[in-house]
């Protein structure tokens, strides 16, 4: 199974609903619409050719310039019969960031959607338990957003004789 | 006549125990917690709460240049850091297209072996600790110490190594490595074999750890397991074989897999795991010493763009002290590309998944953590059973909470 079968397969059954086809060192990468998404992925595990049945990885990439589509939920999924890995991204306004949960197909979804909403504030529709998981509960933003730099060099509010800051 | 009492939510005459198994309980190992609702010694639910030691290396990394990430992953497994060190080298190099010499993947191979050895060694004594057997662990951690002690013969540190750089390593092998490298392939065999014969077919071992938190493939594919864990469950999944990286190719080795998912076969699989390791270090080993002359000095590629400089160098040319300069400084930039790159750590797949837009620093950087993904399953694997069956569950599942919170 090569990618321009893979390709094919999609295309033939969402049409053009799936665009910016790229191939990065390798892997295929495409994008969905974000009400598409657990369509594509069901379809990508059922099919008997296909069998994309093994969700590698699932995060968020925050492109605060792409305005209206600021979120990026990026799914890493292996197919393990033939060792072929697609990647497959959707993308999300930050004002309104839902997309559906991809739990009741990946019982590993679980904790990694939770991370993704704790870090970029993902809100997952349909997730069992959707509470943050490595962060404080107290915590009232999403902290791997860009607008949140690491540590701001210049503060002044932080006294630390010990390492001369 | 008695009237029913009725007893308000949370009283201590509830029919069920509550208990904390964590987050400092000497049988997590690591610092986590479950909530076991327990009936008599029963566990009717648990309910975990992770992130204890969440560090933010994340994002920490979108501040760095790629060399200084190297000590982050170093504390994710810190049980194996070699191997997360090396799957971070591989991703950057990956990215930038640098192709490593055959010498310094051999070289590459010996120490993930290795660092795999000391991280089933310790894995699989502490299932012997939480079933009674204190002698094995006690036995077989002299010789986690002389693995640790060829790391400190390359890069001078033990447990978070930091061990390499993009490209190769920072110095040769020296003959001191070599010879402890020798010492550690001839006594380490019959400790493995008498670590064995302690537990592998020990009446006492086998009755508390068969039939103990099993996975059926099915479900421990749907619950994202990798590494032991699923090929314990009958999945020959393993990346060195699927994605070989770091010439993995070049050598022959099994892998082998379970049928029940149960603690047992974990134990075995992790057991014949690090006899796979030692066949390939002894591969790995003699593949090194056949390369003659000037080949036999290659430590690293040829990119100076990325590869620290020798130090000497930097005082005595002047090429070098610029390279020092720009990489020290974090002013090399990193070309735009976004890739995905696993390397098979000691408990699953460890992927590095890394953007960069084209500046000094990653744009994004995420780590699929195998132990954070097969944790989940924790809560049904322990389900009905008894509470010291969930301790030992917990051991050979071999959770390292410095990965699971990254």
């Amino acid at each position: 199974m090569t990618n321009d079968t893979i390709k094919l397969k999609l295309t033939d059954k969402f049409g053009d609903a799936l665009t910016d086809w790229q191939e990065p060192y390798g892997m295929l990468t495409f994008t969905a619409p974000k009400e598409l998404n657990l369509k594509v992925l069901q379809f990508l595990f059922d099919d008997t050719e296909l069998k994309f049945q093994f969700l590698t990885d699932l995060q968020a990439v925050h492109y605060p310039h792409r305005k209206g589509e600021e979120l990026a939920v990026v799914y890493h999924l292996h197919n393990l019969v033939d060792n072929v890995r697609i990647r497959l991204k959707v993308f999300a306004d930050i004002q309104k960031p839902d997309v559906f949960s991809a739990t009741a197909l990946y019982r590993s979804a679980n904790h990694m959607e939770r991370e993704t909403y704790d870090f970029f504030g993902v809100n997952f529709i349909g997730h069992p338990n959707l509470v943050r998981i490595l962060n404080v509960d107290e915590m009232d933003y999403f902290p791997m957003r860009k607008q949140y730099p690491v540590e701001d060099q210049l503060r002044i509010d932080k006294d630390d004789e010990m390492f001369g800051r | 006549m008695s009237e029913h009492i009725l007893l308000p939510e949370g009283s201590i005459e509830k029919q069920t125990t509550t208990l904390n198994l964590g987050p400092t309980h000497p049988a997590t190992h690591g610092v986590f917690q479950n909530i076991l609702e327990l009936d008599g010694e029963r566990i009717l639910k648990s309910t975990s709460t992770i992130g204890y030691i969440h560090r933010a290396f994340e994002k920490i990394a979108e501040r760095r240049p790629l060399y200084q990430i190297t000590p982050l992953t170093d504390r994710l497994n810190y049980c194996s850091s070699p191997i997360n060190n090396m799957g971070w080298h591989l991703t950057c190099e990956k990215l930038l297209g640098i192709k490593t010499p055959k010498r310094v993947d051999y070289l590459r191979v010996i120490i993930m072996e290795l660092a795999r050895i000391a991280d089933h060694l310790i894995c699989n004594s502490i299932v012997g600790v939480d079933t009674g057997a204190f002698t094995g662990f006690l036995y077989v951690m002299q010789y986690r110490e002389l693995i640790y002690e060829i790391y400190e013969e390359i890069c001078g540190s033990r447990l978070t190594t930091t061990i390499g750089r993009i490209g190769g390593f920072e110095r040769n092998f020296t003959p001191a490595a070599f010879k402890k490298l020798e010492k550690f392939l001839k006594e380490y065999p019959l400790v493995l074999k008498e670590f064995e014969n302690l537990f592998t077919r020990n009446r006492i071992f086998m009755d508390r750890t068969i039939g103990c938190g099993p996975i059926a493939a099915e479900r421990a594919l749907n619950y994202g397991f990798t590494g032991p864990n699923l090929r314990a469950a009958g999945v020959d999944y393993d990346v060195r074989v699927h994605t070989p990286y770091s010439s993995y190719e070049d050598f022959d080795f099994i892998i082998p897999v379970g049928t029940t998912g149960d603690c047992y076969d974990r134990f075995l699989v992790r057991n014949e795991e690090m006899w796979q390791s030692l066949s390939i270090i002894e591969q790995a080993y003699q593949k090194v010493q056949e390369f003659k002359g000037a080949e036999a000095e290659v430590y690293h590629a040829d990119t100076p763009a990325y590869y620290l400089p020798e130090k000497k160098d930097v005082y005595t040319k002047m090429e070098a002290l610029i390279y020092h300069f720009k990489i020290v400084m974090g002013e090399t930039a990193i070309p735009e590309g976004e890739v995905y790159s696993a390397v098979e750590g000691a408990n699953g797949e460890l992927g590095f998944y890394l953007i960069s837009d084209g500046g000094r620093t990653p744009y994004r950087l995420h780590f699929r953590r195998p132990c954070f993904i097969y944790y989940q399953a924790f809560e049904e694997l322990v389900k009905g059973g008894m509470l010291s069956d969930a301790v030992i569950t917990m051991s050979s599942l071999n959770l390292i909470a410095g990965e699971m919170d990254a």
